[in-house]
């Protein structure tokens, strides 16, 4: 019997290992690469002649614009967050808390458009941004991030079913105003679906590629993502260059992930459970 | 606001809070969805003013067209890949699930890809994949399989398990998650129950673990079919659809039917066609487990 735990138990650190050199494998190569000199040989896996050659970071920094691409996605993201929090809570308020004829056709509106996916209508939406006269703006991917990605409303419509509306009838009897109740109880508890709200929209945004090759093609209005693309694409096959620009990349991912990861989880795990 | 009375204040809030909300879903998502369906019976360019009307013509195209409707058969790798994807995550959630030293770091390692930029993930594996400088082929030299070596990206047999592999290294972590927050949600005192029965490990795992990983391995399919069909940005980065279009995807053909060749119609008949698809993978599969239910 102990016999027989021992081998499932050595079974599943091997499973896991295995795992995690899965993941890392990649990873090592760009890291060990990208400190290398163009002329230290083909073999991907040797170590370079020193991890303080930084030619490579200041080349990428130099001519992909990177900068520049961080602080336009900085600037989306956080426009994009607040005005996801602000229009998802008060569409979580309205339905939540309010009464009224029609409302299950509103929660329905909101519930079928997170199954539609957003790529798949970007034939018209191309030509309602266009008409916005916002095309080639930072406004086309904001607006694209608040208006038409809808997911915030089900994670705050999920939550707000939990606090309890008693909170709400005892703020009235103290004669509090309904815009009152919403900014000083509501707003606030719902603290945790916007802690969720932001780690998956930040991390969504941060990858998406598709809105900002569409929507911004001019070169001052590069993203991350827009920029390692055009970046490796005039840059075919240095690729000590681009692993730099790699690493580059996913550095400040990495490092909020490793600091938030108990956040980023539940986050996560509380987000994928609609259907 | 304080001295308006409450039946005025529902009304107020209603309108103000949730006037632009709609109005935004309006514009990009039910407008678009339904000028799809409309532009889908014409042959719109995109610019001209004229809209000839083709009737059913587009969706004749599509369906007739080997060129169109083929590229199916590349996703199907994404689909097959996508299917070991979960199995994969549910064996690792139940391992992380069980008393383990150190199962916080395995947790965090398996899923950090899921994290990482697309692109730059994308462009690593491109270097992953290369045939000369590549390290999947260096790694096959290292432990004498010369043989195996070859253009994962070129060849034309294997690009889309190439890059549908991607899609494994990135979001098994994900669902491993997923399935890892739903087994912490089974009640302990039933795997007690169980134990207490005589149930062995394996028989627990069967009729205990699984039947309650139900609804969740029933998102997550919907999750990977639909991700299946709607892959795009693996071969619009890595390969452009090549090597001749093997890995050209029906999503890929969409976005260049509409914004290289203009032709709107036909595009728009192909999103709806791509929608049609994601809704009947839905109703298909809330029908399986509601039958499975009763």
């Amino acid at each position: 019997m102990n016999r027989k735990f021992d081998i499932v138990h050595m079974l599943k650190y091997v499973i896991l290992i295995a795992g995690t050199c899965t993941v890392l494998f990649p990873l090592y190569v760009v890291f060990v690469n990208a400190f290398k000199k163009e002329d230290e040989g083909s073999n991907p896996f040797s170590l370079p002649a020193s991890f303080l050659n930084f030619e490579n970071f200041a080349n990428v920094i130099d001519r992909a614009d990177i900068m520049h691409a961080f602080l336009n996605t900085f600037l989306i993201i956080i426009i994009a967050l607040l005005g996801n929090i602000i229009l998802g809570t008060m569409v979580a308020y309205a339905v939540g808390r309010i009464q009224f004829g029609g409302k299950m056709l509103v929660i329905g509106a909101f519930l079928i458009a997170t199954i539609i996916p957003t790529i798949t209508t970007q034939v018209v939406t191309f030509s309602i941004i266009q008409a916005m006269g916002i095309y080639n703006t930072l406004y086309a991917p904001i607006l694209l991030f608040v208006g038409a990605d809808v997911i915030q409303i089900y994670i705050y419509l999920q939550f707000i079913k939990n606090i309890p509306y008693e909170l709400d009838e005892s703020a009235m009897m103290d004669g509090a105003s309904l815009l009152r109740i919403y900014r000083s109880i509501i707003l606030p508890l719902l603290g945790p679906a916007t802690a969720t709200l932001i780690i998956l929209k930040t991390i969504n945004i941060y990858n998406e590629l598709y809105i900002p090759f569409l929507y911004m093609p001019k070169q001052d209005l590069v993203v991350v993502s827009t920029a390692i693309m055009r970046f490796a694409g005039n840059n075919q096959a240095q690729w000590t260059n681009i692993c730099a620009a790699i690493l580059i990349i996913m550095i400040p991912t990495i490092l909020l992930y490793l600091f938030l990861q108990k956040y980023i989880f539940s986050g996560v795990t509380s987000g994928a459970v609609k259907g | 606001m304080s001295h308006i009375s409450y039946p005025l204040q529902r009304k107020l809030i209603l309108i103000s809070f949730l006037l632009i909300p709609l109005a935004l879903l309006a514009i990009f998502t039910y407008y678009p969805a339904m000028r799809l369906v409309y532009l889908s019976f014409t042959s719109w360019d995109g610019i001209s003013p004229v809209k000839e009307w083709l009737g059913l013509g587009n969706y004749i195209e599509i369906f007739t067209n080997p060129d169109l409707f083929g590229v199916f058969l590349h996703q199907i790798p994404y689909v097959l890949i996508g299917i070991i994807q979960n199995i994969v995550a549910i064996v690792f959630a139940v391992i992380l699930n069980s008393k383990l030293r150190g199962r916080n770091f395995f947790r965090v390692m398996l899923f950090l890809p899921f994290i990482m930029n697309a692109v730059a993930v994308a462009f690593m594996f491109q270097y992953v994949f290369d045939t000369t400088n590549g390290s999947l082929n260096g790694l096959l030299g290292l432990v004498g399989l010369e043989s195996w070596q070859q253009s994962w990206l070129g060849n034309a047999s294997l690009v889309n398990y190439a890059l549908a592999s991607i899609g494994f290294w990135r979001f098994m972590g994900y669902n491993m998650v997923i399935y890892l927050g739903a087994l912490q949600s089974i009640p302990g005192d039933m795997y007690e129950a169980a134990r207490i029965d005589g149930a062995s490990r394996f028989q627990m795992l069967w009729s205990l673990t699984i039947p309650n990983l139900t609804p969740i391995i029933s998102l997550n399919m919907f999750l990977t079919f639909s991700g299946a069909l709607a892959v795009f940005d693996l071969p619009f980065v890595l390969t452009k659809g090549g090597p001749a279009g093997a890995s050209e995807t029906f999503l890929f053909k969409t976005i260049e039917t509409a914004f290289q060749f203009n032709n709107y119609g036909l595009a728009s008949a192909m999103s709806v066609v791509l929608l049609l698809f994601t809704a009947i993978i839905l109703v298909v599969q809330n029908l399986v487990i509601n039958r499975k239910g009763d």
